[in-house]
């Protein structure tokens, strides 16, 4: 490395006049777009249509558009690496960049924060709740990682494993073990069925692996599909064992045993405090985040094994590794098995903590999401994945809430139903901006002297 | 010949590969022996790359018979096995034509990912290692160490936490042979290694391949189109021309075989009298290459 290459400059100086024509053209612009559609709206009144005018909102909404516009003028666009810089960088190892320092930090820095999420917002049920709706995602999405991200595998069924995982918890804890042991077993119907749902979600992942071994890119993607919509029109159908749309309610988990409730033998009753329906989803809440950072800590550790590197090679290159040995047909069927698994553990909490199961519940939207986490995210991340929910389950519970929208929005239109509008533009924005998710670097699982991470643009995705 | 009277590590007998009308390769023999490099060579499109596909599974042969014998006297029928099977149990290890390393991991990981079934083995089919069973790390760190010989032998331990995509064209063909040896192979079939060196690094593949079969016990299979790598190491050379063999024997015998240099010329046999002048011309090339 030569001394210019250190002292190169990071960014270019601005060029400023080319960029305030460019914001007074995109204020023309802006203007010509809102005047016509923002600043007035016409209300029917009881005796006439009467035009309002709203010219704070088209200003605000056009300072927003402008600041944003600087916003990337000033830290996004003026990046382009100078041509020493870029010469000088090995394409596939860049130098330690911003996220790169903090990267070792990020992950310990949000179990703390999600440890100690509860406390933070002072027992309130609302950030509680979002936290187990979105730690739920973040597990199915960090399962489905494993057949997407690692394996390279494209699965578009994967809500069907979450449906098994689901269902064998409401069916064994209504039906079979008050059947076979009786009702005493019930309270402990949670603990028993976690790894009964893993492995039946597994056991379904080989069986959807069988077929689809030798299929790949869109065929392999189409069939996943029209597994994960078999499933579901099997638990619509098949009235006598699944109830169909009716769906089953479950009962609740229960804290080893004691139940959350009020009176004698309660989790309250026993710790000597008082009954407050919080605790139930408090619990819930660590539940979820254990099953999740099982789900990461078995996935890191699975990376380091043979398995795991087999899983990458494979996405990699399928060829080269049946030539070194390599059964691939069990390789994919791992991937697929153990990805599966940790959608019935996820299924199995969804049922508890919903106290309801239906077919409804596992339509293939859900599929789609999981999957555009573990894409906007970046194939392969962990971390990524957990922005990467944060971000489109977080927005879609903003949507739930946002009223603003609703004086713009005509006569009797939810702000609701925009919410895939805004995940569909938030997703071609990425493929703009960062095809590759929000962490492209790729961590290798073994190494002699130092660990570089691998860019992105090294990294296959995988073909099918 | 001397080599004639030792057993062969590889007989193929007869074998015949046709794809639809194309016969690629039509009633192809030949032996390669313990211990020595074997070249395959012969103009493009000859069906050498078939040949290999054909020997480590990836295709399986119209007809004829595939033979793979171990020192312990151990044989397998190749041309009945699954290609993972081959290079697992028979042990055979080959590199592509079109290098394929795994582009995104690292060098190092290349060759974990080239030791996985002795180290599935270890990590008690995954269960054990998820557990951090104390075997599966010694495992793995037998496989570092032998990693690591390997590369210090193709001069690439400077970069074992590159990534593999990120290697100069000569680096990769050096790591993916680095690849192949790390399975522990019997066979080692290279699809042209020297595609693409200069003639630097050709010499130094020369060096490197007969270090490699004299350090450990393999035989090498080779296909090349670098004369002075195929005439500079070879102990036996097989040629080939439109799927079938046209002459076979060690590098002296091949160089002055006419039906060579017919071949490599394009020549109809009546015009043979009068290339006979250009002809000899190309033996001497072929000679002082080597
Ligand atoms: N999978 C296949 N399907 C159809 N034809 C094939 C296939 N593989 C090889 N061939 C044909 O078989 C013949 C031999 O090809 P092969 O690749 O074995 O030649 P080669 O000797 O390796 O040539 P080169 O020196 O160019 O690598 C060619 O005509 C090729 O088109
Ligand atoms: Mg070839």
């Amino acid at each position: 490395m030569t001394a210019q290459d250190v002292s190169a400059p990071r960014a270019q100086a601005y060029d400023w006049s080319a960029i305030i024509k460019d914001l007074i053209g995109t204020a023309i612009v802006s203007l010509l777009i809102m005047v016509p559609m923002v600043a007035y709206k016409s209300v029917i009144t009881q005796y006439s249509l009467v035009l309002v005018s709203r010219w704070t909102e088209v200003f605000a909404v056009l300072a927003l558009i402008l600041a944003t516009r600087l916003a990337l003028h000033l830290f996004v666009w003026n990046r382009a690496p100078s041509p020493v810089t870029a010469a000088a960088k090995p394409a596939g190892t860049a130098k330690a960049t911003l996220p790169e320092k903090i990267g070792p930090w990020v992950f310990p820095v949000l179990v703390a924060f999600a440890v100690f999420l509860p406390l933070i917002f002072n027992f309130e049920r609302r950030p509680i709740d979002l936290g187990i709706y979105i730690l739920t995602y973040i597990m199915l999405a960090w399962g489905l990682n494993i057949v997407v991200g690692l394996a390279g595998l494209l699965d578009l069924g994967y809500v069907a494993f979450y449906a098994v995982g689901a269902y064998a918890y409401a069916l064994l804890s209504t039906v079979y073990f008050p059947y076979w042991f009786g009702d005493g077993v019930v309270p402990w119907a949670f603990y028993i069925t976690l790894p009964v749902a893993g492995l039946l979600a597994a056991l379904w992942g080989v069986i959807l692996g069988f077929p689809v071994l030798r299929l790949r890119g869109d065929y392999l993607a189409i069939v996943t599909l029209a597994f994960g919509e078999i499933i579901r029109l099997v638990l619509i159908n098949w009235f006598s064992f699944t109830n169909g749309p009716q769906g089953i309610t479950v009962p609740k988990a229960t804290f080893f045993g004691l139940p959350f409730a009020r009176g004698e033998g309660s989790f309250s009753d026993f710790f000597g405090i008082e009954f407050n329906r919080i605790h139930y989803f408090v619990f819930l809440y660590y539940v979820i985040l254990a099953l999740a950072l099982l789900t990461y800590f078995v996935t890191n550790r699975l990376r380091r094994l043979p398995i795991g590197r087999a899983w990458e090679a494979l996405r990699e290159d399928e060829i080269a590794c049946r030539s070194l040995g390599i059964n691939t047909t069990n390789t994919k069927l791992t991937a697929f098995a153990i990805g599966a698994m940790f959608g019935g553990f996820a299924g199995c909490f969804f049922a508890t903590r919903q106290g309801f199961v239906s077919p409804e519940s596992f339509v293939f939207i859900e599929s789609a999401i999981i999957l555009a986490i573990v894409v906007l995210g970046g194939l392969g991340s962990q971390i990524g994945i957990v922005f990467a929910a944060i971000a489109i389950m977080g927005s879609f519970e903003l949507f739930r809430e946002l009223s603003v929208f609703e004086n713009y929005l005509p006569e009797g239109t939810d702000p609701v139903h925009f919410r895939m509008l805004a995940v569909g533009l938030a997703m071609v924005l990425m493929m703009r901006f960062r095809p590759r998710g929000f962490v492209t670097r790729r961590q290798p699982t073994v190494f002699l002297k130092e660990r570089k991470a691998v860019s992105g643009d090294l990294v296959k995705e995988g073909h099918g | 010949m001397a080599t004639a009277t030792k057993t062969p590590v590889l007989s193929v007998e007869h074998v015949t590969m046709r794809f639809g009308g194309l016969t690629a390769i039509s009633d192809l023999s030949f032996e390669a022996y313990p211990n020595e490099i074997t070249a395959l060579i012969g103009p493009n499109g000859a069906g050498k790359t078939t040949v290999f596909n054909c020997i480590t599974g990836f295709y399986k042969p119209t007809g004829g018979k595939i033979a793979l014998r171990h020192a312990d006297g151990m044989e397998f029928l190749l041309e009945r096995m699954d290609d993972f099977r081959i290079s697992q149990h028979a042990r055979v290890a080959r590199t592509f034509q079109n290098i394929r390393l795994f582009s995104g991991m690292t060098v190092l990981e290349n060759l974990m990912v080239a030791q996985h079934n002795k180290l599935m083995l270890a990590s008690g089919y995954t269960i054990a290692g998820v557990l951090g069973s104390g075997r599966y790390r010694r495992a793995e760190k037998a496989a570092i160490d032998l990693a690591k010989s390997w590369l210090e032998k193709v001069r690439l331990i400077d970069r074992a936490d590159d990534p593999a995509g990120d290697l100069p064209y000569g680096d990769q063909r050096r790591l993916e042979i680095a690849r192949a040896m790390c399975t522990e192979p019997r066979l080692l079939c290279l699809d042209e290694p020297a595609a693409g060196l200069n003639p630097r690094e050709s010499e130094e593949l020369n060096k490197l391949l007969r270090a490699i079969r004299s350090e450990n016990d393999v035989s090498i299979l080779l296909i090349e189109h670098d004369m002075s790598v195929v005439m500079g190491i070879s102990d036996h050379i097989v040629v080939l021309d439109y799927g079938q063999k046209i002459s076979d024997g060690d590098p002296h015998h091949v160089k002055t075989d006419p039906a060579v240099i017919r071949a490599y010329l394009g020549v109809d046999e009546e015009e043979e009298e009068k290339d006979a002048l250009a002809a000899k011309a190309v033996a001497e090339a072929l000679g002082d290459q080597a």
